[in-house]
């Protein structure tokens, strides 16, 4: 129909569908590439899970305005220094309990999951652990009888017994402490770390 | 075809196995429903069915079941639509329809795992054959291969008989969308121990499907639709298509950067996500606009007013759902503060519901009117049609309201636990337990009954519309304009 102008005609728009489509994909392959690169294991911001064996902060940065993890001096896990092969096979162990427990329809993982449970992407700092000495016993024993060891801070919303046994159990620690150190951005934000000591 | 007798016959073979994909919806919409009942009423009793069925259960239930429903939907329109289109009988419909019996099968077997086992231990056992732990894909790795080979065998059919028969631009761009559906969820079929490349490639699926190829796959449904029940022009709705297509993928493919600001990715996608994903109500806008000019152009005179109000409510609900609630919190400056609250409950469930449960219902009352018959579907319907409207208005206002309810408990949720008490656990507590965010629970528990009982109503409307009653329906267009299935323009035009 020559009355229809080009701008609106059918076959211009399907040639720009496609050529938007194609572009955009093109782009979003390019910077997936570059993403994953900074972001694998080992990187500057997500640090290798041999980090596990370190002391793990969360503090702000006057340069990129907001908290960032910090690594500090040594703090092995159940202090037990791991190899990096160790370290990632303890972290690998503890990622999929979490999956195999579903605990992603409570919980939220980098923000990410169900909201009826706190958020864990800094549950190794946080405060509710009362002192750094004790977190590591007072982690474990919450995990593997959530129920018994339960704290509603009066809400009444507690953790099914999920079954965890001592080994899954400190798997899972040694995961969220890995976590604790993926540099999120300042998320979440005025985040107030428990005291452990020296810098954080 | 006699008006108001259901008879099988009424039915293309395509149509035929559509209404099974959209009884099986059915059902799951319902099972939805009921396990977001029991999961929101766990926020106000914690103690029910603690131990039996926990929070996670339901809710992984409840979202999984949404899901499946939705993607069935999705499947019965295409097949509802394929042989009009095409012109030429659905291409393998034994396979199809064989296909239909393992998928329903499959899912019943992953949803009674799902009760029944609910957890395993971390093994890769677990992840294989229980639940894989990942919000939306939690079904176990043997499904998700099932999947795969169920959608490719439902490919198979579409493609097939599109390029077999006559190849139109919404066949076209159908087929297309379905192939970039397919291959992504194939992005979110890899375990990694690096969650933050986990999370990277599993928004792949989420959001590359909820965000893109389903907007895509509703643009053709919706297409299709307006022509079927108003009439209006394959020209004009196919070249809005392509505007669409253009504009979703423009903004939704990039707009996937807005998932990307706290999971330990780059700082650039503060930016890219931030301005991309700004931009994705736009061609929600173009559907309203488009929607409601072919409806005015054509004086509303339709052949089946529950499809076309079903379809109204896609096109706002798809804009202010979709659109303006996932606008309201896009933005990095805001997400640190919303991102995990209620907040986005309340986008997701204003966003499925007006996005997608919407044009699946108005498909759902397509099915019924043929099944019968092609019986009347316009004004002066039995007792003034009062059940599609009832089911109508309770339905989008249950959910309105429990996007209003959770809309105010997000707000809540993000000053007290986020932006004063620093995310701490026991900020997050002191969120929950305000009275304020109590308030926002109740009130999503009694508009989500409200939701079940336009859910109710529309299931006994669905089952008697139409029924006995002996005038044919009103032919669309009839006004010098081409209804579907006829003059066709090919895809070079």
């Amino acid at each position: 129909m020559s009355s229809v102008p080009w701008w609106s005609s059918e076959a211009v728009w399907r040639k720009v569908a496609y050529l938007v489509t194609a572009l955009m994909f093109v782009i979003l392959i390019f910077l997936t590439f570059d993403t994953l690169d900074q972001i694998s294991a080992g990187s500057d911001r997500v640090p290798a899970y041999g980090v596990i064996n370190k002391r793990i902060g969360y503090a702000f940065d006057e340069d990129r305005n907001f908290q960032v993890p910090v690594i500090g001096d040594d703090e092995p896990l159940f202090g037990k220094a791991l190899s990096e092969e160790e370290a990632e096979a303890l972290v690998t162990h503890g990622k999929k309990v979490i999956q195999g427990r579903n605990c992603m329809n409570c919980h939220t993982l980098l923000g990410n999951g169900a909201y009826f449970a706190p958020d864990l992407t800094k549950s190794w700092l946080d405060t509710a652990w009362g002192s750094a000495a004790a977190r590591e016993e007072l982690m474990l024993m919450f995990l593997m009888d959530p129920t018994t060891n339960a704290r509603t801070f009066g809400s009444g919303r507690k953790m099914p017994n999920l079954g965890i046994t001592e080994e899954e159990g400190k798997a899972v620690i040694a995961f969220l402490k890995w976590m604790a150190s993926i540099d999120t951005n300042g998320f979440p934000y005025n985040f107030k770390p428990i005291p452990q000591g020296g810098e954080s | 075809m006699k008006p108001g007798v259901s008879e099988m016959s009424n039915l293309n073979g395509g149509q035929q196995l559509a209404l099974k994909y959209f009884l099986a919806a059915g059902v799951l919409f319902g099972a939805q429903l009921l396990f977001g009942l029991v999961a929101g009423l766990q926020y106000l009793r914690p103690d029910f069915l603690y131990g039996i069925l926990d929070f996670s259960v339901n809710r992984m239930v409840h979202i999984n079941a949404m899901v499946v429903w939705m993607l069935f939907g999705f499947i019965g329109c295409a097949y509802w639509l394929i042989e009009d289109e095409s012109g030429i009988p659905v291409v393998g419909l034994k396979l199809g329809n064989l296909n239909f019996w393992v998928f329903t099968a499959a899912v019943a077997v992953v949803v009674v795992v799902f009760l029944v086992v609910q957890v395993g231990p971390g093994t890769d056992m677990t992840r294989w054959f229980i639940n894989e732990g990942r919000e939306y894909i939690e079904a176990p790795r043997w499904a998700d291969i099932g999947i795969v080979v169920c959608v490719l065998v439902f490919f198979f059919n579409i493609a097939a008989t599109a390029l077999k028969g006559r190849m139109t631009g919404i066949t076209g761009v159908l087929v297309l969308d379905l192939i970039a559906l397919a291959g992504l969820y194939l992005a979110g079929m890899v375990y990694f121990t690096n969650i933050s490349i986990d999370q990277y490639w599993w928004w792949w699926v989420i959001h590359l499907w909820v965000e893109a190829t389903w907007e895509v796959l509703v643009g053709c449904i919706m297409a299709w639709g307006l022509m079927t029940t108003l009439g209006a022009r394959r020209k004009i709705v196919q070249t809005w298509l392509y505007i669409e297509v253009a504009l979703m993928f423009g903004s939704g493919i990039l707009g996937l950067g807005h998932h990307y600001f706290w999971i330990g990715t780059p700082e650039y996608w503060f930016g890219i996500g931030g301005f991309f994903s700004a931009l994705e109500p736009i061609p929600l806008v173009a559907m309203v606009v488009h929607a409601i000019y072919d409806s005015g152009t054509h004086r509303f005179r339709n052949s089946n007013h529950p499809t076309l109000a079903w379809l109204i409510a896609h096109a706002f609900g798809n804009f202010i759902g979709a659109g303006v609630w996932g606008f309201m919190h896009t933005l990095p400056q805001i997400n640190l503060y919303t991102h995990g609250t209620q907040w986005t409950s309340s986008h997701g469930h204003l966003a499925f519901f007006g996005a997608y449960a919407t044009i699946n219902i108005a498909f759902f009352y397509l099915a019924a009117q043929k099944l019968r018959g092609n019986v009347w579907m316009a004004g002066g319907l039995a007792g003034n049609g009062w059940k599609w409207k009832w089911a109508l208005g309770l339905l989008n206002t249950g959910v309105i309201g429990m996007t209003m309810a959770m809309l105010v408990a997000g707000y809540e949720q993000s000053f007290i636990e986020r932006a004063i008490e620093g995310s701490s656990w026991a900020g997050y507590f002191a969120a929950q337990t305000h009275p304020w965010f109590v308030q926002g629970m109740v009130w999503r528990m009694i508009f989500g009954w409200v939701t079940l009982a336009g859910f109710v109503l529309l299931v006994w409307d669905l089952l008697t519309i139409g029924v006995g009653d002996a005038r044919a329906a009103i032919v669309p267009g009839s006004e010098g304009d081409t209804a579907p299935g006829g003059a066709a323009a090919p895809a070079t035009a």
